[in-house]
């Protein structure tokens, strides 16, 4: 025993190798000995993925639209008609208005396209039949698309109709729009790139935000500091486990995104696990900060549950545009490093590498890291008071 | 009992209440939050950048671009005079949409003849290039109405006028901010529980609370109480402010309210108490917080509507207690449902909060190893 022990000295870069290999077998064996973190990795981005490619779409479909012909003839069911076969409404024919709005109400349609009457008889006789389209508002985004519809089968209705004068009052000017990258506007593209960034986010903190406060708990902290390894060294030792298994989860989301949802890859693969790792770095080092000023696993882990998953949902611009909300939270939004992270993948992923939205965001990442790991070194207890 | 079930719950909210950062943790961030995502999460778009390319030199153009930088959704962000300008704009994401006017515009109008217009958008974000596509929409169909009243031309065979009801100005904040009372009521829950019985396991101080004359139901009381009276204050704080801050209207009962925000907390208790008695390290109940947390609020209509969810899903979310809540929520407050109308909502809160319960007392004593 005596031998070995003159044989590996305290200091120089030998020992520094063999100290941190040490450490990183230490947690490699705490991952192997409380699966969750494997779990965390792998599981919560599978799981999360499926549900989130498959579950969510903006893109109304079936909208259930009440329809109202107080006189049903040729002419109101030709006007009619172009709800019934479109892909967007799911109809449901009422005689009077009355039923209809009782409907709306019970929220058993989502809007009424009321035809009056005298529908027939005005639109024939070259005045202008009034149509009354209801959407329910409460959920605006809905009924703005709703309305947008609506609009759409009227002014096809106008030009089948071969009404000359109508169409120059109402097509005067006609737009013609073109959607760059997503022609198709299908919101699965962009939702699934967006959803790595959060996953990532939630991925990298929940690594970490248990690591040091779990050593803390147990009381193998002051172990730790007893032993001749440093600060760096025990971050370092922290950091590779996590980082490993954080970019098999991020390797994982990305090749789903691929090949389960096909979501198009403009971009290079290299350029998403460059500024991945990048990412990467900056979710684990928060996760770490805010392991070693929690002080406890509990506190560490409300923690990391306030400041992840709703921060990252809702201000990364992953589904609500930031050029849209006021100065004072878009300014906010710089301390969420998802922000950075999704202009990426959105990018990379429908657009291609464009380096004017990569270098920037990818260099912010790169500070984000480097100001959380420096904030998470100094933090760290140097001794125990 | 009911003396020592006091007794209990004064630990359990001292455990929770004792800690200066826990105490914090519970108090500070979900009011920031209200605060800063009520701002943030919102569909409208406002001042969103708009760059116009417009090769014409006639009156009419200079009007239609005068509506288009006049509107509130939109802001000028610059003018382009070549086509391959359009890529530098988009690209960097310095204009959203670009508005084309070509040559021809002013002398097709002149001459009755559709005159084209052509807008790029960025489709990064498809949601948003719709909502910007349909406000423009509208303000080219405005253009040809006032054009056509101007120039006396004949009325169309049928004009169409829509309504928005509950609603009227489709502003999304006011189905957004109610939908955030129940995000941040759901993440308070399970902040107080999800980690809790998980400590104690850790700790081991557990088995000593399970060796004492307590029996389950009132540990599980005691457990479960501090989470809905800790839910309470906190959701009751974040109405107060959804409706003087945000001016949310409130046109329904309270008491329809406070009735699915009982169940909802009962629900979300239990469910927060489950996963942490399945937990043997507090690390497993974390994950299991954000196993539950993340897919309760991505499918519960908060953002995304329900109706356009595959049938699989659709049927997966009435596991969901936050996806009854929020039609109370956004009921009551928009719209003044009455309770009567709401009890298919009231009941599945109810059994979800039952079931969790009962599992959660029973893995008490079953997960001791």
């Amino acid at each position: 025993m005596t031998m070995s022990a003159r044989h590996v000295p305290l200091s120089g870069p030998s020992a520094r190798r063999l100290r941190l290999l040490g450490l990183i077998r230490k947690e490699f064996l705490q991952i192997r000995r409380d699966p969750s973190s494997i779990a965390i990795a792998f599981l919560l981005p599978l799981v999360l993925l499926i549900l989130f490619g498959y579950g969510v779409s903006l893109d109304a479909k079936h909208v259930r639209v009440g329809l109202v012909a107080e006189k049903p003839g040729p002419e109101t069911s030709d006007f009619l008609s172009a709800f019934e076969h479109s892909e967007y409404f799911q109809p449901i024919l009422f005689t009077d208005q009355r039923a209809a709005r009782e409907a709306l109400a019970r929220r058993q349609v989502s809007a009424i396209v009321r035809l009056r009457s005298d529908f027939a008889r005005l639109a024939l006789s070259g005045q202008s039949a009034p149509i009354q389209g209801i959407v329910d508002g409460v959920d605006a985004n809905t009924a703005r698309l709703v309305s947008g519809y609506m609009q759409g089968v009227w002014t096809q209705w106008l030009q089948r109709q071969g009404d000359q004068r109508a169409e120059e009052s109402t097509q005067a000017v006609e737009m013609r729009q073109r959607i760059w990258f997503n022609p198709a506007v299908r919101s699965r593209d962009y939702l699934v790139p967006g959803l790595i960034a959060v996953i990532m986010t939630l991925i990298g903190a929940l690594l970490t935000a248990m690591v040091v406060a779990r050593e803390w708990d147990r009381g193998t902290l002051e172990a730790l500091v007893a032993t001749p390894v440093s600060v760096g060294e025990v971050l370092i030792g922290k950091l590779v486990p996590y980082y490993l298994l954080g970019m098999g989860g991020m390797a994982l989301s990305m090749v789903m995104a691929l090949y389960l949802f096909d979501v198009p890859l403009r971009g290079s693969l290299w350029v998403l696990l460059l500024t991945g790792t990048l990412f990467l770095l900056a979710a684990l080092g928060m996760g770490l900060l805010i392991s070693i000023v929690s002080q406890n696993q509990f506190v560490a882990g409300q923690v990391a549950i306030i400041t992840t998953f709703l921060p990252a949902f809702i201000l990364s611009g992953f589904i609500f545009d930031i050029g849209s909300m006021p100065p004072a939270v878009q300014a906010f939004t710089y301390l969420i490093a998802a922000r950075y992270f999704v202009a990426i993948l959105q990018t990379v992923f429908l657009a291609g590498n464009l380096w004017g939205v990569i270098v920037p965001n990818a260099l912010a990442l790169a500070a984000m890291a480097a100001v959380f790991l420096a904030l998470a070194w100094r933090r760290m207890p140097r001794r125990l008071g | 009992m009911g003396y020592a079930i006091l007794g209990l719950l004064k630990k359990e909210l001292l455990a929770l209440l004792k800690d200066k950062k826990s105490r914090f943790v519970l108090i500070g961030p979900p009011i920031i939050q209200l605060l800063v995502f009520g701002y943030a999460a919102t569909f409208d778009l406002n001042r969103v950048p708009i760059a116009i390319y417009n090769e014409d030199a006639g009156e009419a153009s200079r009007e239609l671009i005068a509506r288009f930088a006049g509107a509130r959704a939109f802001r000028e962000a610059g003018r382009i005079t070549r086509q391959a300008e359009i890529a530098q704009f988009i690209n960097p994401k310095k204009a959203l949409l670009v508005l084309h006017i070509g040559q021809e515009f002013s002398r097709d109008l002149s001459n009755h003849r559709p005159a084209s217009i052509q807008l790029i958008i960025d489709g990064r974000n498809s949601n948003t290039a719709l909502v910007a596509l349909n406000y423009a929409q509208t303000i080219v169909a405005d253009f040809n109405r006032s054009r056509a009243e101007e120039q006396r031309l004949p009325r169309p065979a049928a004009c169409l006028e829509i309504r928005a009801w509950f609603n009227p100005n489709l502003a999304s904040r006011w189905f957004i901010v109610p939908g955030i009372i129940g995000l941040l009521t759901l993440v308070v829950t399970m902040l107080v529980t999800a980690l809790s019985v998980a400590r104690e396991r850790e700790q081991g101080t557990f088995d000593q609370l399970l060796v004492t004359p307590f029996t389950p139901l009132e540990i599980l009381i005691g457990k479960a109480l501090p989470g809905i009276l800790i839910g309470l204050v906190e959701s009751s704080f974040i109405i107060l402010m959804a409706v003087y801050w945000f001016r949310v209207p409130f046109v329904g009962e309270i008491g329809a309210l406070y009735l699915g925000i009982v169940l909802f907390l009962t629900a979300t208790v239990g469910i927060g108490l489950m996963i942490s008695s399945l937990a043997t390290t507090q690390q497993q109940g974390l994950l299991g917080a954000f196993l539950f947390i993340v897919p309760s609020i991505i499918l519960s209509g908060f953002a995304t509507p329900i109706a356009n969810m595959p049938e699989a899903v659709q049927t997966l979310t009435l596991l969901n207690p936050l996806r009854y809540f929020l039609v109370i929520v956004r009921g009551v407050m928009l719209e003044g449902l009455p309770m009567s109308l709401l009890v298919d909502q009231y009941w599945p809160m109810a059994v979800i909060g039952l079931t969790a319960l009962a599992l959660a007392g029973w893995l008490f004593r079953r997960r001791l190893y």
